[in-house]
């Protein structure tokens, strides 16, 4: 056995950056002459099927335990047990939320080598070497691992998710004795949704509005504009955090994937969390007022402006094309 | 109930930051500043102290770096913490996150907090790992990225979002935490605070001080190598217009749309 991954679930469904993270595994290990496997943690909507049919994605072997999902401490607790009772080389996740939690904890526990953030994973002389970017991007390092367990934690989106592998997989129980800290946090709900409903996945056009729009009222410039186009309004994680918009409209990796005719960002720095969800848009235009923010390097088209300026006066210019 | 706040001297983000090829760590020079995600996790503390549901008797800055970071603690006093410890150790340089976790925690385990706060990222390379580090080793229950916090005694409830929505945690006593920068806007200083906050009690202590076991800091004690920096691939940069006639520019965006029939 060689590497081992963490997949999350929720509601009866495996997490895409999950199934990516078991893809790579499978991939790579083949590659470096060993075996994948996957640990999942749930109680009974964790389904002997559901289990299995990470097999079709590269796991050889399931490890189930029956806990609490949506934490990272119990999690941790697992995956130190089964990599000390079956040895493995390296785990490895998807990027996400718990991902970085679980990977950090259970390099503290191993006192492993962790690298986050990986955009890539090379397979060198049996051993595997993790890319990632640093400093805005601006330069690539190449991580190896002192000890085992290496512990590699990926970008978001990194690995790709492949289907059509070996057929089902193993599914082995687990018991698990949780340590004691991992019983004093406990999840009161889960996947709360929070206010209406809004459809923003079946919209051509997107006007998506970020924290450059000053405050909740700002977002009156993205209605307008997006009205005028015959789109709809989106955001990002830190509006919808500060309560200026639903998160039923927030794009991103904690929030929707869409894939518009266009996406017109306005005051959206583009942080990774955010390029995720939005960056296979046809055609992205963005509003920034600092030459230098990150969405200028993945956008068709940028304006480096004050959108208090331009918003208003694209509306009606956009309007009056409209209406002639 | 006591508090600490883990702080963070980072680059400011101004200054353009480098490797340094030789070392093959980042180039420390120029202007520094303390992480901005950490002003957010000491208002979270000053809050619980002035909340007045629970009695907070002291608010700890604790960091952990080269001399220069001193000017960071004096930056987290001058925002509340009541005083500050500072670790400093040249066996601690090149430290990587497995072993800077280890020493920031064998510094809480002198502090013995009841809740140990941090920002959930640092503006210069670990990626919301470190608290999750400090709380394996310290035994303790942890959350990262909380946008929401209530107090209660011997125990928090926390809010965050998560990868499919809103998760309610409750976290019993004593806990390690970071925060998003949404749950709170941080205070400025006053100048008199500034003034002050060369005068509150600074604590410097050694490796040996806090317990730390040799070989386990440092490269020494990192578990990670880097073997190759390299330069990221070329892309294709799109168009830019700066704005400085707002009727021109508008102009050209409209006819850019209307080019790709987005304005049917
Ligand atoms: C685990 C995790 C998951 C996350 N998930 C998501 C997610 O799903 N979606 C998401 O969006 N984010 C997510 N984030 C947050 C993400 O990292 C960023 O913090 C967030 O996307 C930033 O939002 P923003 O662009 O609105 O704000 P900022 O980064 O604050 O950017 C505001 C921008 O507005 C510009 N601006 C300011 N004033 C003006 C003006 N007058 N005119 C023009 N421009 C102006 C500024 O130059 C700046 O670039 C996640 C983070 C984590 C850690």
């Amino acid at each position: 056995m060689s590497i081992l991954t963490y997949a999350l679930h929720f509601e009866g469904e495996f997490n895409k950056n999950s199934l990516g993270a078991v893809s790579e595994a499978g991939k790579l290990a083949s590659e470096i002459g060993g075996e994948a496997a996957a640990i999942v943690i749930g109680g009974d909507d964790l389904t002997d099927d559901l289990c299995k049919s990470l097999g079709s994605y590269g796991a050889s072997k399931v490890y189930r335990v029956r806990g609490e999902e949506g934490l990272a401490q119990p999690v941790v607790d697992a995956m130190a047990k089964v990599i000390s009772d079956n040895g493995f080389k390296y785990a490895l996740f998807g990027g996400g939320l718990l991902g970085f939690e679980i990977g950090a904890g259970l390099t503290a526990r191993l006192n492993a080598g962790v690298t986050m953030e990986v955009t890539a994973v090379k397979a060198q002389d049996g051993k595997l070497v993790a890319e990632r970017p640093i400093l805005q991007d601006s330069a690539i390092v190449d991580v190896d691992y002192v000890g085992e367990p290496g512990i590699i934690i990926g970008r978001l989106n990194a690995f790709e998710i492949a289907e059509g592998g070996s057929g089902d997989a193993e599914v082995v129980d687990v018991e698990v004795e949780f340590s004691d800290f991992s019983n004093k946090c406990r999840v009161v709900k889960r996947g709360e949704q929070g206010e209406s409903e809004i459809n923003i996945e079946d919209a051509e056009i997107l006007v998506a509005g970020g924290r450059g729009l000053g405050k909740a009222e700002g977002f009156g410039l993205c209605e307008e504009l997006a009205q005028s186009l015959g789109g709809a309004v989106a955001a990002t994680r830190a509006v919808v955090d500060a309560g200026w918009y639903p998160y039923a409209a927030q794009i991103g990796q904690t929030g929707k994937t869409v894939a518009p005719k266009l996406y017109l960002a306005a005051g959206i720095s583009g942080a990774i969390q955010h390029k995720v969800g939005m960056q296979s848009s046809e055609n992205i235009v963005a509003i920034n007022k600092d030459p230098n923010a990150p969405i200028f390097e993945f956008s068709d088209l940028g304006i480096v402006g004050d959108l208090n300026k331009i918003l208003p006066k694209l509306t009606e210019a956009v309007k009056a094309k409209k209406g002639a | 109930m006591k508090i600490c706040v883990l702080v963070k001297e980072v680059p400011d983000a101004a200054v353009e930051k480098r490797m340094d090829p030789g070392s093959k760590r980042l180039d420390r020079s120029g202007e520094k500043n303390l992480n901005p995600f950490d002003t957010h996790a000491i208002e979270a503390a000053m809050q619980i102290k002035e909340g007045g549901k629970v009695d907070v008797s002291e608010i700890v800055a604790v960091t952990m770096g080269p001399d220069s970071a001193e000017r960071a603690l004096h930056k987290a006093v001058s925002l509340g913490a009541d005083r500050s410890v500072h670790l400093t150790d040249d066996s601690l340089a090149g430290s990587d996150v497995c072993a800077t976790g280890y020493a920031l925690a064998k510094v809480l385990e002198s502090e013995s907090p009841d809740l140990v706060l941090l920002g959930q990222q640092s503006d210069d390379g670990e990626c919301y790992t470190i608290g999750a580090v400090v709380a394996d080793h310290l035994k303790m229950p942890s959350l990262t990225q909380v946008i929401e916090m209530d107090t209660q005694e011997g125990k928090l409830t926390c809010r965050r979002q998560a990868e499919y929505g809103y998760d309610t945690v409750e976290v019993d006593l004593p806990a390690v935490i970071s925060v998003g920068d949404a749950i709170n806007e941080p205070r400025y200083p006053s100048l008199k605070a500034i003034m002050g906050a060369k005068k509150k009690q600074l604590d410097k202590r050694s490796a040996g001080d806090v317990g730390i076991e040799d070989g386990k800091v440092g490269e020494q004690g990192s578990r990670t190598a880097v073997l190759a920096i390299n330069p990221p691939p070329e892309k294709q940069a799109g168009e830019i217009i700066e704005d400085e006639d707002t009727n021109e520019t508008v102009e050209k965006i409209v006819a850019w749309l209307d080019e790709r029939k987005l304005l049917a």
